[in-house]
């Protein structure tokens, strides 16, 4: 009875919003990955040039909040920086929907320091052990003698996973490693950049697309004999960028009519010179 | 008709009254639905005892310790701060502040509680930080004590106005008996106001305390968010809602983490009801 009154509310609720906003039609949403937002505005921008019949909105809350939304059946497409998991296609098939998965675009991992930091690359390890909390101090990688203030995304980003998985815990998904208490969770890319830049002893990760004048990107190595590199649009579509990854969209099922419109411009390569331009890395 | 029409008024007004008295309840039961379903996996014990705030992996360890604390050091330093500078405030503007001031000291009170959270976090981001960072020579300026501050400016203006509408509320009697004694201005305030307005006084701390530990976005973003244990206050800590703010978009719904959140909700609904009882009892003394 409670539930029903709940339900019968916030429907009614949402539909005031709905026939608020959408005047004739109802606007394609999509939401999901903060690393995507202005990627995904860049896009929607372009398309709807060609396409004003289309409404489309964009908004960001985290790959995570994404796919919830997409479980829920409240956004069209779901924006990733990271793969759906095992237990969100469980829970998405209970709820009989099935998500489809497009790969729209790459990203580096770039790892910044403040520009006067003496350091210019580390390996995977020793970002691992930084953040894991066993590299307390920039000496003993060689720097000054000070202590390392190492800056994380918080939990609900997909870059977060994605580092915690790939670098973190070195790529090995029974590894136990993870972030020590004392890392700094930080609210948005922004807020790592803001710091990196006015901190000279802080550490953080960001996708490439955040990096400024105001940071130094680090070079990465797989491991001690391998290369050192550093991202860039090039290092990361050859793959020899180690912590890259798939920008991507999530879908209940095929795609309608207008949303699929929307994929076929995103993949097109109209599409992918956006991604370009907005500093992430095109699929092809 | 005239009737008719009183009746509807007073329908009206009741369950308006009514509405808030039911919202408050039917919140009450969603958080306990949602938060208690924790406990089927998790002893309370090791809830909120336990040290570590490990959500997301595998096995997660749910222990809410870090981020009490968190919040305790938080409130403490907000309110260290914000207590003794929101009196003196209070008495100059009741007792002091020539009359043409006093209308001005109190229009700039309440602009102060104006402002949006949010718009006070990014000052303490560009700028409190790096000052705090530079004054203690610490390592980074994102710290309990950079909330502390931010949030003793937001419950400045609660802790101000109460007080000083605790100051006025006593006699006059008792003001011009104590100077009629020979009692100097500052004697009547120390001895015979303030004691005479302590309740109101002590409310006021409470209800600012009620502020501070709920608010969110401020803290969210100076704090640092790192669990650990804090020892002092110029370390980075994780409080409660700054918890449930980062984290809420991410916890998939029916998970062992959603319900912790939900479950941290109740521990924080538990707290600011136990601080606005206090506050209400003792405005209420007579």
């Amino acid at each position: 009875m409670l539930k029903n009154i709940i339900l019968t509310s916030m429907i009614l609720f949402l539909g005031l919003v709905i026939v608020g906003c959408g005047g004739g039609g109802r606007a394609v949403q999509i939401k999901g990955s903060d690393t995507m937002v202005n990627l995904g505005q860049a896009w929607v921008e372009e398309f709807m040039k060609e396409n004003p019949e289309i409404p489309i909105a964009v908004t960001g809350g985290g790959s995570g909040t994404g796919i919830a939304a997409l479980l829920s059946g409240t956004t069209d497409i779901a924006q990733a920086s990271r793969n759906i998991e095992p237990k969100e296609v469980e829970l998405a098939n209970k709820k009989g929907i099935h998500p489809k998965e497009f790969h729209v675009a790459n990203d580096g991992i770039t790892v910044v320091v403040h520009p006067n930091n003496t350091i210019n690359k580390l390996t995977i390890k020793q970002l691992s052990d930084i953040y894991t909390g066993q590299i307390k101090n920039w000496k003993e990688l060689g720097g000054p003698d000070k202590k390392i203030v190492a800056l994380s995304r918080e939990r609900n980003s997909g870059t977060h996973v994605f580092f915690l998985e790939h670098v973190v815990k070195l790529g090995d998904k029974k590894n136990k490693n993870e972030f020590a208490p004392g890392i700094l969770m930080m609210p948005s890319s922004q807020a790592i950049i803001e710091e990196v830049s006015a901190n000279p002893s802080a550490l953080g990760y960001v996708g490439l697309g955040y990096c400024t004048k105001m940071q130094k990107i680090l070079a990465v190595a797989k491991n001690e004999r391998s290369p050192y590199v550093i991202p860039s649009v090039s290092t990361v579509t050859r793959g020899t960028y180690p912590i890259s990854r798939s920008l991507l969209f999530y879908t209940n099922g095929e795609p309608g009519e207008k949303v699929k419109s929307f994929i076929d411009f995103v993949l097109s390569p109209e599409g992918q010179k956006i991604v370009l331009k907005m500093d992430f890395v095109p699929i092809k | 008709m005239k009737k008719a029409f009183e009746y509807f008024i007073e329908r009206a007004i009741f369950i308006s009254g009514a509405a808030t008295i039911i919202f408050v309840v039917l919140i009450f039961i969603f958080l306990l639905k949602e938060g208690l379903a924790l406990f089927a996996s998790e002893s309370i014990r090791s809830f909120l005892f336990g040290r570590n705030w490990y959500p997301i992996s595998d096995p997660p360890q749910f222990g809410i310790l870090p981020l009490i604390l968190g919040s305790l050091w938080v409130t403490v330093g907000a309110v260290v701060i914000a207590v003794p500078l929101g009196l003196a405030a209070a008495i100059y503007v009741a007792e002091v502040a020539p009359s043409w001031l006093r209308g001005i000291l109190k229009f700039a009170i309440e602009l102060l509680a104006a402002i949006p959270s949010i718009v006070l976090g990014f000052i303490g981001v560009v700028f409190m930080s790096p000052v705090l960072k530079y004054i203690f020579n610490l390592p980074s300026g994102l710290t309990a004590l950079a909330g502390s501050i931010m949030l003793a400016f937001m419950a400045l203006p609660t802790i101000v106005s109460i007080i000083e509408d605790a100051l006025v509320a006593v006699p006059k009697s008792y003001k011009e008996g104590s100077l009629a004694l020979g009692a100097t201005r500052w004697q009547t305030i120390y001895r015979v106001m303030l004691p005479a307005a302590a309740s109101g006084i002590l409310a006021a701390v409470m209800l600012g305390i009620g502020r501070v530990i709920g608010e969110t976005m401020a803290v969210l973003m100076v704090t640092g968010n790192a669990a650990i244990l804090p020892a002092s206050i110029l370390q980075p800590v994780r409080t409660l809602t700054a918890t449930i703010a980062a984290e809420m978009g991410e916890a998939v719904a029916g998970s062992s983490h959603y319900y912790s959140l939900f479950a941290i909700g109740i521990i924080l609904f538990i707290i600011s009801f136990i601080i606005n009882l206090t506050a209400d009892m003792l405005l209420h003394r007579k």
